[in-house]
């Protein structure tokens, strides 16, 4: 990109509109994430930065809000902070609560998710699958659907089935929804897989599960990792479906959020996303270090 | 003796495998056995997405076409429209129907439900039913039809007859007329329902157009940024794409929320706009709950899908050509239009369809903060499941919706193949 | 494969676990309309209820709890015990089979002796509904910054010509319609009259169109005096209660405009397939007896339904607020007041809020 020694005055002054226009793009990304960060910390109630903040006066900033995401829906928040304050929070409070309910959904249905979805790439990379583009085309789908059509049809299903307000449902629903991200990712890994590998180990006697676990696991591993947190995900941020097929026992971090949002916007709302936006720079980083092994790995240069 | 071992050619003989099959056969077998292995692989995953996903969108589909509370709670009344189809306002047989099947549906308290149906059609019908059918229970006998009217005389009127007649049929279509806007006049024929009451055709038409709106304004910030990362040396260009990917990684409500916070009237932008002295404090910008809060939101949100294709293409453009036809005389403007640009539509087309499918299901963002004027079609579909409870309409909405977004899915695995869909 | 199964299996096991703790013996759910209303609920019903019983409460909310129930009992799942419902829905579900027929007789008498058909404001008590408040729907300002004239009518909320800046309406077509008419000059025994017919319905929306362009919508109770306090609105329709709690507990310079207010009862219904029906009949009894129904003034500016209650209505919890002329029942409130229709809504509404979708979409 750099610019080279013949270039026209116009030329240059392009160049630097352009880096500029793409700086701005690149303020649009990312400001509204990184905006909620500081406002988070704000003392007072409000959504926009008050002078005290501006100035940097430690007295404009507080931890009021990530305290209230303890307290809030406790019996008894006003309590001395001992071990049965503790066990009140843990029991009873509303975020924690919905973030148990997040765990749990989350996990299982990575699970469910990441095997099947690992199984189904295998064969559906293999060169002799049949209707490949068809079945893939179904399997992709869920990701490409409106979720709203999804929750809806998941809502008359499960309520037939006895599903509806159950964690089995929530958690298969949220399994459906992360397949393709697994798919999509395995088989990505998949594509620069050298099948004459397998084939080899095979011919020096080796089983098929052993194939599998000493030749094409350590492989695909990196791929299977980055699907399984894709999926992971996809079932933490989810609303729709939680929204039409579970009841209040099964709530989650996002249907607390909307409810808190469309009841009541506080500021414990930007707390919340505070430490989802740091989840997810975790996560991101995860990602990112996994693509670069498996890229070394397949002897890929990084890119 | 197959065919085409009768014309292997003489000298040489047949090619078997070491137990003396031929060798053919053996391989279509093996070929068979290593298909059959591959779907095996696919199988659990394949059953598992048909329960989970195909039945429940296949129910939903049912559902928008089956709609039998009235046949079920009124067998009596539905058996004498299958007998006489072409009658408007029967006499007494009929009204005996009518009158039996309310009295019974007082019994089992489902008058309400029966009323309900036909209220979508007609409205005031409510009351009618369940009045009619705490009146209907007392009736020791005939005349119903003196005693009906005696009620109300809203039960001789042809309209309701010819709505009742209809809601007899329990497979109809009647919802998919009314998602679109239409509906049955007085004498039974399909007409377009009164201007003040039209909305579904309105809003599909404006999440069509949103949704356009938004994949063009997505391009054209993605277009620079996506050029931007393709040719930048790699130590920026990583750095640059954590920008990109950190939104994408980053849960849909908090972004939303994000927004709710920047743009309000009391919100981040419109207190800088208030600080500079771009608008005074009694002029601040309305940037939410219109159709601009939706815009802004879903570009936001939508921007990481356009960028992420548009740069796996640019990647693969060689510099080379650029400067070859610079080289050859080209002005940059020149060079760029003719050379580069052509060689990122497969990326253009990939991004402007993958936005532009997630956005026409967009239903969260909207609803935070898209107001009343920034609806789309999906807020209409969740206020008919949650809140009116006409499902048979909710389904028949989100059955047109689904084969917009099928029809454009299948245009996107024609042009681009799914297989080419990549994250990050 | 086999490890598939375990999987599955141990995700159906934790899940089966997780929520056969959660629903364990001795709990049940009650869906309301959340935030200070919740409160006052909480404090008056619910820590009453299980400190005498020792059952466990779970307190839900929803922007508005007859939908999320009938959903409920359609679908075949219900997972609420006891909803607190507007007049027309607790009338309208009674009639569609959809709630559990409560016995009035099997009501507690009033703390005077008055047997409980009796002690129930006329309409409290339906076949499968028990009214715990009479809460009206009013408008309200912020004070200080409505400089110079006040506003005092109906006419004034639809004036933004003399009163400039956004007004805040909850998103739906009841009350707002009502309110529109006698805005325009119909007197409030004859609204209904006049919205019975096409040409009012016609006029009611005109109304309305003629601040359309300043409208920010609200869904649930809470967000009205939000929307006012974070000064996004000028004035805003709202339940009285939230208003007056916001006005009194959080010393925000609201003031509320009875002229024009719509009146409603709030109900408690059990909806059918309730999964702990005695114990929610038994919390409605509790709930609805003399002494709690006063309690939940303290908390909140709503009507007890028992005449009985009258007697035990005090002070507001800070101790120096009288409730009495705060309750949209006191006779200096009720100058120009309309009564809802349940009738009218049950029959209308489906109809008339379609047509208020079409109206709002429309740009």
């Amino acid at each position: 990109m750099a610019l080279p020694a013949h270039a026209s005055i116009g030329e240059r002054v392009w160049h630097y509109c352009y880096l500029v226009i793409c700086g701005l793009i690149f303020l649009f990304l990312i400001a509204p994430i990184l905006v909620i960060i500081p406002l988070s910390f704000n003392i007072e109630p409000y959504f926009t930065f008050t002078y005290k903040m501006i100035t940097f006066d430690p007295e404009g900033y507080s931890l009021r809000w990530y305290d209230k995401i303890l307290t809030f829906g406790m019996a008894a928040p006003e309590a001395l902070r001992d071990g049965s304050w503790w066990r009140d929070t843990w029991e009873n409070a509303t975020w924690l609560h919905a973030l148990k309910n997040s765990a749990i959904i989350g996990v299982a249905s990575t699970l469910f998710a990441t095997v099947l979805g690992t199984l189904a790439a295998l064969g559906l990379s293999r060169p002799e699958m049949p209707f490949r583009r068809a079945v893939m085309a179904l399997l992709i789908s869920p990701m490409i659907v409106p979720l709203i059509i999804t929750a809806t049809g998941l809502f008359f299903f499960y309520s037939g089935a006895g599903l509806a307000h159950t964690f089995p449902g929530i958690i298969m629903a949220h399994a459906m929804l992360g397949i393709p991200f697994v798919i999509i990712t395995v088989t990505a890994t998949l594509s620069g897989f050298d099948h004459s590998l397998s084939r080899a180990a095979s011919s020096l006697g080796a089983t098929p599960v052993t194939v599998f676990r000493q030749v094409i696991l350590p492989l695909i591993l990196p791929g299977v990792i980055s699907g399984a947190l894709f999926a992971f995900v996809t079932s933490f941020d989810e609303v729709v479906v939680v929204l039409f097929v579970a009841s209040y026992d099964q709530q989650t971090i996002p249907l607390q959020m909307w409810n808190g949002i469309r009841e009541q916007i506080s500021p414990t709302i930007l707390a919340v996303a505070t430490i989802l936006v740091v989840i997810s720079i975790a996560l991101l980083s995860t990602i990112e270090l996994l693509r670069r092994r498996s890229e070394r790995l397949r002897g890929i240069s990084p890119g | 003796m197959t065919a085409a071992e009768i014309h292997q050619p003489e000298t040489g003989a047949m090619l078997t495998t070491a137990d003396g099959a031929p060798l053919k056969e053996a391989l279509a077998r093996a070929m068979r056995r290593a298909r059959f292995r591959a779907f095996l692989l696919v199988v659990p995953l394949l059953i598992f997405v048909l329960v989970t996903f195909a039945v429940p969108i296949a129910q939903m589909l049912y559902l928008s076409i089956h709609n039998p509370v009235f046949s079920d709670h009124m067998p009596r009344l539905t058996a004498y429209f299958e007998a006489h189809p072409d009658i408007d306002v029967p006499g007494e047989d009929g009204f005996a129907a009518l009158a039996l099947d309310l009295a019974a549906s007082k019994k089992d308290r489902s008058a309400g439900r029966v009323g309900t149906r036909i209220n979508y059609e007609r409205p005031g019908s409510n009351s009618l039913f369940k009045s009619g059918a705490r009146k209907a229970a007392k009736f020791k006998g005939p005349p119903y039809k003196e005693k009906l009217l005696k009620h109300r005389k809203d039960w001789a009127d042809p309209h309701l007859w010819n709505v009742m007649k209809r809601a007899a049929q329990a497979h109809t279509l009647g919802f998919y007329a009314a998602a679109l806007d239409l509906t049955y006049d007085k004498k039974g024929e399909i007409t377009r329902v009164a201007p003040e009451r039209r909305i579904y055709v309105m809003l599909f038409v404006r999440t069509f157009l949103l949704s356009a709106l938004i994949a063009a304004l997505c391009l054209l910030l993605g277009f620079p940024v996506a050029y931007l990362l393709a040719n930048l040396p790699l130590r920026y260009s990583n750095l640059l794409m954590i920008l990109v990917l950190l939104p994408f990684w980053t849960s849909l409500l908090v972004r939303t929320t994000s927004w709710i916070t920047l743009l309000q009237s009391q919100g981040v932008l419109n207190d800088l706009m208030v600080a500079t002295g771009m608008v005074g404090d009694d002029g601040r910008i309305q940037l939410m709950y219109n159709q601009a809060g939706t815009i802004i939101a879903m570009t936001h949100i939508l921007l990481p899908f356009m960028i992420l294709p548009l740069y796996s293409v640019m990647k693969t453009i060689p510099p080379s050509y650029m400067r070859a036809a610079r080289s050859l005389g080209a002005t940059p403007v020149t060079a760029f239009m003719k050379v580069y640009f052509p060689q990122t539509i497969p990326g253009i087309g990939a991004g402007c369809l993958l936005v532009f499918i997630l956005a026409i299901g967009y239903y969260i963002t909207p609803a935070l903060v898209g107001g009343s004027t920034g609806e789309l079609i999906s807020n209409q579909i969740a206020f008919h499941m949650q809140s009116s409870l006409n499902w048979s309409l909710a389904a028949a909405l989100g059955a047109i919706l689904l084969f917009g977004v099928v029809l454009l899915y299948w245009l996107y695995d024609r042009l681009i193949g799914i297989d080419n869909m990549k994250f990050g | 494969m086999k490890t598939m199964r375990v999987l599955s299996s141990t995700a159906i096991a934790v899940g089966l676990l997780v929520s056969a703790n959660m629903a364990g013996a001795g709990e049940i759910t009650v869906m309301s309309w959340g935030g200070a209303y919740t409160k006052s609920q909480v404090e008056a019903y619910h820590k009453p209820w299980m400190a005498k019983t020792g059952h466990k409460l779970k307190s839900v909310d929803s922007p508005n709890p007859s939908a999320p129930i009938k959903a409920q009992v359609t679908a075949g799942k219900v997972s609420i015990d006891v909803a607190d419902v507007e007049y027309s829905d607790a009338v309208r579900y009674c009639d569609e089979g959809l709630l559990e027929p409560i016995d009035p007789k099997t009501l507690p008498a009033g703390s005077n002796g008055t047997p409980a058909e009796q002690d129930f404001i006329d309409g409290g008590l339906t076949d499968c509904a028990v009214a715990n408040i009479v809460w009206s729907t009013i408008f309200a300002y912020d004070a200080s910054k409505m400089t110079g004239a006040k506003p005092a009518t109906m006419a004034d909320f639809f004036d933004t010509k003399k009163f400039p800046g956004k007004r805040g309406l909850r998103k739906g077509a009841k009350a707002n319609l009502e309110m529109a008419l006698m805005a325009d000059g119909v007197p409030a025994s004859k609204v209904y009259d006049v919205l019975g017919t096409p040409a009012g319905v016609k006029r009611a929306f005109a109304k309305m169109d003629s601040i359309k362009k300043d409208i920010v919508w609200w869904e649930a109770g809470a967000q009205a005096p939000q929307l006012l306090a974070d000064g996004e609105v000028a004035m805003t329709t709202a339940y009285n209660g939230r208003i007056f709690n916001a006005a009194v507990s959080e010393n925000k310079p609201f003031t509320i405009v009875w002229d024009g207010q719509v009146l409603d009862f709030d109900l408690f219904v059990i909806p059918k397939g309730a999964p702990n029906k005695e114990l929610a009949f038994d919390f409605i009894k509790f709930a609805t007896s003399t002494k709690p129904l006063a309690d939940q003034a303290k908390y909140i500016a709503y009507g007890p339904a028992r005449k009985s209650s009258a007697a035990f209505v005090g002070m507001f919890q800070d101790g120096k607020t009288k409730m009495a002329p705060h309750m949209p029942t006191a006779p200096a409130n009720l100058k120009n007041a309309l009564v809802n229709n349940f009738e009218f809504w049950a029959d209308r509404s489906s109809e008339l809020n379609e047509r208020f979708n079409a109206w709002i979409a429309a740009n």
